[in-house]
């Protein structure tokens, strides 16, 4: 099952994250995940967080462009070589990775990556059956709700 | 569909009616400015020109040309034509391009222009049952005093609102049920887009027409308007120097503007050579003043570009129809040598589906020129993916290169970021320093 992920665009000037990060902050929005895409101009901040229509709320009542979609959710064992085999499962389903990102798992016990696909179906069917755990939303939240 | 006229019988003389009292009027306004203005006496003398030599328009080539340094070097009274005892009122440019023109009214100019003012609102539908928003600056600009005025000879209840404080000029348009909006194009756009979120549909106003002019804007921005209120936005144009807005206005055909013809003459000529052009092509509006007491002017250079149509227009009227400006030379930048206006940079952004907020930087790096252009993404272009961003930029940036032929540097920003005008809109910031 995909994981609701929060994009904002954040412009490449001084001040520009942390205006972000102090109005979750403000509204009690816990983050479990992020990763930022950045150009010259501007940049694309990526959340998974704890509320993400609260947060989103949010953001776009200050005029923040915000997009919410879905991006898949594994989990991979912590050994070498795991992350490679994954990417090349989707590699061999003609896949194509927009982008991902790493972050730890709440039990401790791998990381989750969050992948950006085209077909999260298709992308979430071929991992599953090459041995990986999707993970869903209370994954990564873990106990702290 | 029945045509209104605020002045029937003027608004539809017959063409060579017309022509013989532009004849009367132009003899009576020569010899006024020869015999009042010592400047213009000068002017006409060095040229070797004399009123005697003014028999109709036909001679009008004859004149010489005046143009705002004439205005400023005559700086404040040299140009006034009456007994300042007998002006009743100034008004003033802005002085954004250097220093301020000072114009003067008598009571009679007053009343002419208002005249005109009250034309083009009528033009626009515009009766006593009217409710009639200004929100046109007030003071020395000419934009809320005049159609101010035109608003009182039409008869309409008059909202002298002024420019800014959005907020209350929305709550004055809902509570005052407000039938047509005066104001900048800018502003009107930007109202629109205040009316959204304040989640107003195009319905839930009762306007039915605007009237915007006092800036440059484009046909595509007039559809964007028009959608987002819910009205027919009309043009209308004038400067201070020849009285303010009502010097030309467009009727439902939406074809173009009438000058008021019976009051300023218009020509069109080659801004490199003066001369005289023929109907149809493109070149520097000039026009001449026909009934001014205190601040008349003969053969006076707009530095606006546009072409003039003379084919009869279906709505009755018979005086001849201004196209809109590209823009005020002043607004004509030269970046690697190419002609360029920055509403065509504002054609090309809403035929790509962008909103009108943008900002065009121009500057000079290893002595070439760049174009920067800061155009605002809506929340449903917005994506994911840098590359889906950046895509749009290129795209835009080839779209822009379409048309001007040079290549700009496209930057999508978030909403908002860019100020928005509640008078004229300052969308262009030349860095370049080229003069010190």
């Amino acid at each position: 099952m995909a994981i609701k992920q929060l994009s904002v665009f954040v412009e490449n000037k001084r001040g520009g994250l942390v205006a972000i990060t102090d109005l979750l902050a403000g509204h009690g929005i816990d983050m479990s995940a992020l990763s930022i895409a950045d150009t010259k101009d501007f940049g694309i901040l990526r959340l998974i967080v704890n509320d993400t229509e609260k947060a989103k709320a949010a953001l776009t009542a200050n005029g923040i462009l915000v997009k919410v979609n879905e991006v898949v959710g594994i989990e991979i064992p912590d050994k070498p070589g795991e992350l490679s085999r994954a990417l090349s499962v989707l590699d061999a389903e003609g896949i194509n990775v927009e982008y991902l990102y790493a972050f730890i798992s709440a039990s401790g016990t791998g990381a989750y990556v969050a992948i950006r696909v085209e077909d999260n179906v298709a992308a979430e069917s071929a991992l599953t059956s090459a041995g990986f755990r999707t993970i869903t939303e209370k994954d990564v939240r873990g106990s702290k709700d | 569909m029945e045509q209104r006229y605020f002045n029937k019988e003027i608004e539809t003389m017959p063409r060579d009616e017309l022509t013989a009292l532009q004849s009367e009027k132009l003899k009576k306004q020569v010899r006024h400015v020869y015999d009042s203005v010592p400047y213009y006496r000068a002017l006409m003398d060095e040229k070797g020109v004399t009123p005697g030599d003014i028999n109709g328009i036909d001679d009008l080539y004859k004149l010489p040309f005046i143009s705002k340094s004439d205005l400023r070097e005559t700086y404040p009274y040299g140009m006034l034509a009456v007994p300042l005892s007998d002006c009743v009122r100034i008004q003033s440019t802005s002085g954004t391009t250097g220093k301020r023109v000072i114009a003067y009214y008598t009571q009679h100019d007053i009343d002419i222009w208002e005249e005109c003012c009250a034309r083009a609102i009528v033009a626009a539908g515009g009766t006593k049952d009217d409710v009639v928003q200004v929100c046109y600056g007030y003071g020395l600009f000419t934009g809320g005093p005049g159609i101010n005025g035109g608003s009182h000879k039409v008869g309409s209840l008059t909202l002298p609102m002024s420019s800014g404080n959005t907020d209350r000029q929305i709550q004055f348009m809902m509570d005052l049920k407000a039938t047509i909006l005066c104001c900048t194009p800018s502003y009107a756009a930007y109202i629109g887009e205040s009316l959204k979120e304040k989640g107003y549909s195009p319905d839930d106003n009762s306007l039915k027409a605007g009237i915007f002019g006092a800036e440059p804007w484009t046909e595509e921005m007039r559809r964007d308007i028009e959608k987002s209120l819910g009205i027919k936005a009309y043009d209308i144009y004038g400067l201070t120097e020849t009285s303010g807005p009502g010097v030309a206005f467009e009727c439902s055909e939406q074809k173009g503007m009438h000058i008021n013809e019976d009051h300023f003459l218009a020509e069109i000529i080659d801004p490199d050579t003066g001369e005289v052009l023929p109907d149809g092509e493109k070149g520097e509006l000039v026009f001449t003043s026909l009934d001014k007491e205190a601040f008349p002017l003969l053969r006076y250079r707009t530095r606006d570009i546009c072409v003039l149509d003379r084919t009869p227009c279906s709505c009755g009227r018979t005086h001849v129809r201004m196209a809109k400006p590209m823009g005020r030379s002043d607004d004509m930048l030269i970046i690697r040598g190419v002609n360029v206006f920055p509403s065509q940079i504002e054609t090309v952004l809403i035929n790509e589906g962008y909103a009108p907020n943008y900002r065009i930087e121009v500057d000079r790096v290893n002595n070439s020129d760049t174009l920067d252009v800061y155009v605002e993404l809506s929340p449903d272009q917005f994506t994911d993916t840098v590359g889906a961003i950046t895509a749009m930029e290129k795209k835009l940036s080839a779209a822009i290169t379409g048309i001007l032929g040079i290549h700009p540097a496209v930057h999508l920003v978030a909403p908002k970021s860019i100020e928005r005008s509640e008078g004229k809109a300052k969308r262009v910031v030349d860095k370049r320093k080229l003069h010190d």
